[in-house]
């Protein structure tokens, strides 16, 4: 046993990270009431912990800690989406979460649960990404029951709760598994261990990979492990809907490729299988319940499982191209979904929950700016140009088209086509029909500019793709 | 200096678009005066740059210049194809340019007056505007990705602008029934678009043109045993949508609906520049369309037959501007002949005559109009020459210029397609010949019918309303000038830098092959402009266009009652015309009535039958069923959604265990 001093640098920025969380931390215990310490502390971490992941970001990548982590430019792309993610859904909280007493646990949970998602990108073995994932879940799951007084809330944080553990074990059998069959936790080095492998110990590879699957299916909230999402979203406290919605998707990919490309490249044809039915199942279902709703909040969830679905079909099509697009899907999609239910939040007050699409009626004629912001949100979910949702369906349409799957391709658009009705109705809401209370509406200042920020993003993401197409293209050394 | 250019060129295309935004979006902080100047500003300043482009290409002569604006889309390995914004500036984009912003600037300043009682008087402002800047995108598009968006930038603002007075129940359904039209056309146009980016992966001109020749080289299998060249599947298509848009038989019915709108939209986008569109579309691509003689055929043919058949209906109608608006289609027809004859500069060279001219027609249409308290039945009109005389006087010289009566300027243009036409070999081409023949005397005939019926005889309204008609303010005759001027002298000005100097006016930016080019035959027959206006008295063409006019006096100043003994007489062909040869009714019957019918169809054996009755059974059980379902699968017990997790593995687990990939 030799004794390699790790390279701390590649690790930075989740030190960092922890260090801030620890720090907030002991701050809440000595400053109970100042809720706005806590916060731009929280902040602080977030935005130097995204700055540290940018200043190191380039091509080189290498490994620490005996190889259990790993820096490269796909966790360091994934990690600034995570904090940039993580403080805009903060900010959405902070007026939120004053108005309705939830406690300051919500800053650092979320750090915490960031720090869980940063491991969970960065991770080199089956152990560090069980660690990420634990660390990743079990403050969300309290995260969803703050709201004490709420039973909604407690019954969505329960159910998430033993669902998340249900999950979690099957992905821990899955890699105990091959764990058992490779004899590494490595990723890379089963990788390796599968290519001298015994034809017949494919099968227990295979058994491996389903349970692996249905753990990742859960976490991505793909059908059919998705039941979970529809009702924890609507549950739990908008402010923290807006957080789940968003970041853990991007860990949750970043999972995905930790396991499926480092780890199991060599069983590619079987997981690209597995892939399609999710895929094809949570289109269908995502889109088809979607329409049914008239609760936002649940709408969105539904929407949720239908994006993760499009997503996928980046992810299956096997090659670095539709790698880069499932990416850049992902990145997309968490901007809108934050930005989706920081809208609700924004348009909530004191013991009013703006969850309703029935609550969006004549937006428009109340503030016309935020019905206008609502607008390009929906357009960039249904996929409309010039909207940059626009742009990531096409690049998952188009790694599809090129693995020669056209059916699927047509399938995938045929029922974006459905979804567009449901997001074409929120615009029709706010545009068309007449405000139910025509008081206009005020909000806080920098919500505003954070919300305007948000949507405006996706039309100028649109309009200028380039950049964040070149990045998704480096991470995958393309 | 390219940099330079660059920046001019952006600003050309920018400045309306900035206009319209403002008078759009603060259109109550701005007000009436604020829009009004800002939109025309705008123009004013794309046109003045324009004519500093033109001037930088034919006077300093630069070459040809392709500008990238910006990359829209491109993804390197990822996404390996360019999408982007860029500005092909050449002869010919400089010389469209110069034409849509000089009417446009006009149609700007003549609605100050035409459009002053309107309460939507900001929102006109902003659209025509929009639709300049949406103009200008598409002639100076440097790919197919910006030429579509151009296309079909223009296509809404159309919609918009004919539906302008959207409580006018004809508005509405003229609007309608343009979009609709217009989407079979652009339906088309996308799927040329389609092919060509199936089989060069590149949407830029540049790109395409240099694969012309593999692409005529390559063959395509549309029906099982047909073979077609692929340029030609590109050509046809490209041309279904310039048929569209550019209002050709059978997609033509669109047309004479629009002139709902405002007049000022009906002489700027119905007239003068977006119904060239199709006519700029073909000469742009003329690298592919000299490659497909197929595709050059059909171009001709459905030409001549817009050219002498619409012109036919002109005759029969009654509003001043369904005349103006028949006779903009059988002009569109002569514009595609000299395309199908391969004669691009002659087709260029009359579109931008026929700008001047045919504007001038519709603003004098207008001015006409709003003296009469917006009258636009020509029945009612008459003896208008005493009381209106600047009018008059340019709606004379517009009408002589569309008439082909030298020297004005259509007599030039349209002279030079008429013998393209007789002297070009394709097959079709002695049809159109003969259209176009016909159409000189049938166009003579019904522009005189409509000017003797306005301006001459005695006043067919009652005298209080004729003592009241009296000369349009400055604002609206100022442009009818500024439009008779060009009129008059463009012709004979441009027909020898057009067409027949050694450095002609489009230069390279067309394409003739050496034996579709009739053009150069004509030129050993020119011996200069002013050296035609003799010759033409010895053409059969100069002597039937009297012949229409002495018809056209004969008919409504001597002898009035003749047209009514001929209607009576050939009651079925006045019918026939008055039905305008039954497209309408054949649209109603087949394309409205069968989508309704099949709609129904669908509503009966689908909704009700397979939906309510199979899924649904009468609404009520059926949704129940499936919302018990749902509520079953999303049921908010816990011991619910984990069984479904553990199926799903189980499921999973089953597949891969069975399929077989493991053996």
């Amino acid at each position: 046993m030799n004794f390699q001093f790790p390279h701390f640098s590649a690790a930075l920025p989740e030190i960092f990270l922890l260090s801030m969380t620890c720090l907030v931390l002991l701050t809440e215990l000595f400053m109970k009431y100042s809720r706005s310490v806590v916060y731009v502390l929280s902040q602080v971490a977030l935005l130097g912990t995204a700055i540290l992941f940018i200043l190191g970001f380039n091509n080189i990548s290498y490994t620490t800690f005996n190889g259990h982590l790993i820096f490269d430019a796909l966790g360091s792309l994934l990690g600034i989406f995570i904090c940039i993610i993580a403080c805009i859904a903060f900010i959405y909280a902070k007026h939120y979460t004053r108005d309705r007493n939830i406690p300051n646990e919500y800053y650092i949970l979320g750090l915490f649960s960031t720090l869980g998602m940063l491991v969970m990108v960065t991770a080199q073995s089956f152990l560090m990404i069980y660690l990420g994932l634990e660390l990743l879940s079990l403050p969300l799951y309290a995260m969803v029951a703050l709201q004490k007084d709420s039973p909604t809330a407690t019954e969505a944080a329960m159910k998430y709760f033993v669902m998340g553990a249900i999950a979690s074990g099957m992905l821990l059998y899955g890699l105990s598994l091959l764990y058992g069959v490779s004899g590494s936790l490595n990723l890379p080095a089963v990788a390796s261990a599968i290519t001298t492998m015994p034809e017949k110990q494919h099968l227990v590879l295979v058994f491996a990979l389903v349970f692996v699957i249905a753990g990742l299916g859960f976490k991505l909230a793909a059908a059919p492990f998705h039941m979970w999402a529809p009702d924890v979203y609507t549950g739990a406290p908008t402010a923290v809907t807006a957080f789940l919605a968003s970041a853990p998707k991007i860990a949750a990919l970043g999972m995905a490729f930790r396991l499926l490309i480092t780890a199991l490249p060599q069983i590619v044809s079987q997981w690209h299988e597995l892939l399609i039915i999710l895929s094809v199942l949570s289109i269908t279902i995502g889109n088809v319940i979607a329409i049914a709703q008239s609760n936002l909040k649940r709408m969105l969830a539904y929407s949720a499982i239908a994006h993760i679905g499009y997503m996928l079909l980046g992810l299956l099509s096997g090659n670095a191209q539709g790698y880069s697009a499932a990416l850049f899907y992902i990145l997309v999609y968490s901007i809108m979904s934050v930005g989706g239910f920081g809208m609700i939040v924004l348009l909530s007050r004191r013991g009013f929950e703006a969850e309703n699409i029935e609550d969006f009626k004549g937006l428009n004629s109340r503030n016309p700016w935020l019905a206008f912001m609502m607008m390009l949100l929906m357009l960039s979910m249904a996929g409309v140009p010039p909207t940059v949702g626009f742009f990531a369906k096409l690049l998952v349409l188009k790694a599809v088209v090129q693995t020669q799957m056209v059916w699927l391709a047509v399938f995938a658009v045929l029922l974006a086509i459905v979804g567009a009705f449901y997001y074409l109705r929120v615009i029709k809401t706010m545009y068309f029909d007449a405000p139910g209370d025509p008081t206009p509406i005020a909000c806080a200042s920098d919500t505003r500019l954070m919300i305007s920020i948000n949507s405006l993003a996706l039309l100028v993401l649109g309009i200028f793709p380039g950049a964040l197409l070149e990045v998704c293209r480096v991470a995958f050394g393309l | 200096m390219n940099q330079y250019l660059y920046h001019v060129v952006l600003g050309i295309v920018l400045a309306p678009l900035a206009g319209s935004l403002i008078a759009g979006l603060f259109r109550n902080q701005i007000g009436r005066l604020g829009a009004q100047y800002a939109t025309i500003l705008g123009v004013f300043i794309s046109f003045a740059l324009s004519l500093f482009v033109a001037k930088a290409i034919w006077l300093d002569g630069i070459s040809p210049k392709d500008f990238l604006g910006y990359i829209w889309m491109s993804g390197n390995t990822i996404f390996p194809f360019t999408f982007k914004v860029g500005f092909l500036i050449d002869r010919l984009s400089a010389l469209m340019m110069v034409v849509v912003t000089f009417v446009s600037l006009l149609v700007h300043i003549y609605s100050i007056g035409y459009m002053a009682d309107d309460d939507g008087y900001q929102r006109f402002f902003s659209y025509i505007s929009l639709f300049t800047f949406a103009m200008l995108m598409l002639v100076t598009a440097d790919n197919f990705l910006q030429l579509f968006f151009g296309w079909e930038g223009v296509g809404l603002v159309s919609y918009l602008l004919i539906g302008f007075w959207f409580k006018k129940e004809s508005a509405i359904q003229g609007n309608l029934k343009a979009f609709l039209v217009n989407r079979v056309g652009d339906f088309g146009f996308i799927l040329g678009i389609a092919v060509i980016f199936t089989y060069v992966g590149n949407l830029d001109y540049a790109a395409v043109f240099s694969h012309a020749t593999e692409l005529a080289a390559d063959k395509i299998s549309l029906f099982s045993g047909t073979s077609w060249s692929v340029v030609t599947v590109i050509c046809i298509l490209l041309f279904v949508g310039a048929m569209g848009k550019s209002a050709q038989v059978p997609l033509h019915v669109w047309l004479p609906e629009s002139m709902e709108g405002p007049t000022p939209i009906s002489a700027l986008i119905h007239a003068a520049t977006m119904v060239t569109a199709g006519v700029f579309m073909v000469a742009r691509m003329s690298p592919l369309y000299e490659l497909s003689q197929t595709a050059l055929t059909l171009v001709i043919v459905i030409g001549a037959t817009g050219a002498l058949f619409t012109g036919l209906l002109a005759i029969v109608m009654n509003d001043i501007k369904r005349v103006v608006a028949y006779s903009t289609l059988s002009q569109l027809g002569y514009m595609m002949v000299a395309m199908g004859a391969s004669a691009y500069s002659a087709g260029i060279f009359h579109l931008a005559t026929h700008a001047c001219f045919k504007a001038l027609l519709f603003l004098g249409a207008g001015s006409v109009i709003m003296a009469m308290h917006h009258e636009q039945d020509m029945r009612k009109m008459g003896g208008l020459w005493k009381r209106m005389p600047i009018t008059y006087i340019c709606f004379l010289i517009g009408t002589l210029a569309l008439c082909a009566i030298p020297p004005f300027a259509g007599f030039y243009s349209k002279d030079t397609i008429i013998e393209a036409a007789q002297l070009s070999t394709i097959p079709g081409a002695s049809y159109a010949y003969y259209c176009v023949l016909i159409g000189a005397f049938v166009t003579a005939l019904y522009s005189f019918r409509a000017f003797f019926l306005t301006f001459h005889g005695k006043p067919r309204m009652d005298h209080h309303t004729f003592e009241h008609v009296h000369e349009t303010p400055w604002v609206v005759w100022v442009p009818l000038v500024l439009l008779a001027i060009p009129s008059v002298l463009l012709g004979a000005f441009l027909i020898s830098p057009m067409l027949y100097d050694t450095h002609t006016v489009l230069g390279n930016s067309v394409t003739v092959l050496s034996q579709h080019n009739v053009l150069a035959e004509m030129k050993h027959e020119f011996h200069g402009a002013l050296a035609m206006i003799p010759h033409a008295l010895l053409t059969v063409t100069f002597w039937l266009v009297i012949a229409g006019i002495f018809v056209a006096w004969l008919a409504y100043i001597k002898m009035p009652n003749l047209p009514g003994w001929f209607a009576q007489r050939f009651s079925l062909l006045y019918r026939v015309f008055v039905d305008k040869y039954g497209f309408d009714a054949l649209n109603q019957m087949v394309f409205v009535k069968g989508t309704k019918n099949f709609g129904n169809a669908l509503f009966k054996i689908g909704d009700r039958k397979i939906i309510d009755g199979f899924f649904v059974n009468g609404s009520g059980i059926s949704v129940r069923w499936i919302a018990l379902r749902a509520r079953l699968a999303e049921s908010g017990y816990l011991y619910h959604y984990v069984t479904a997790m553990i199926l799903g593995l189980l499921i999973f687990l089953f597949i891969m265990l069975t399929s077989g990939v493991i053996d």
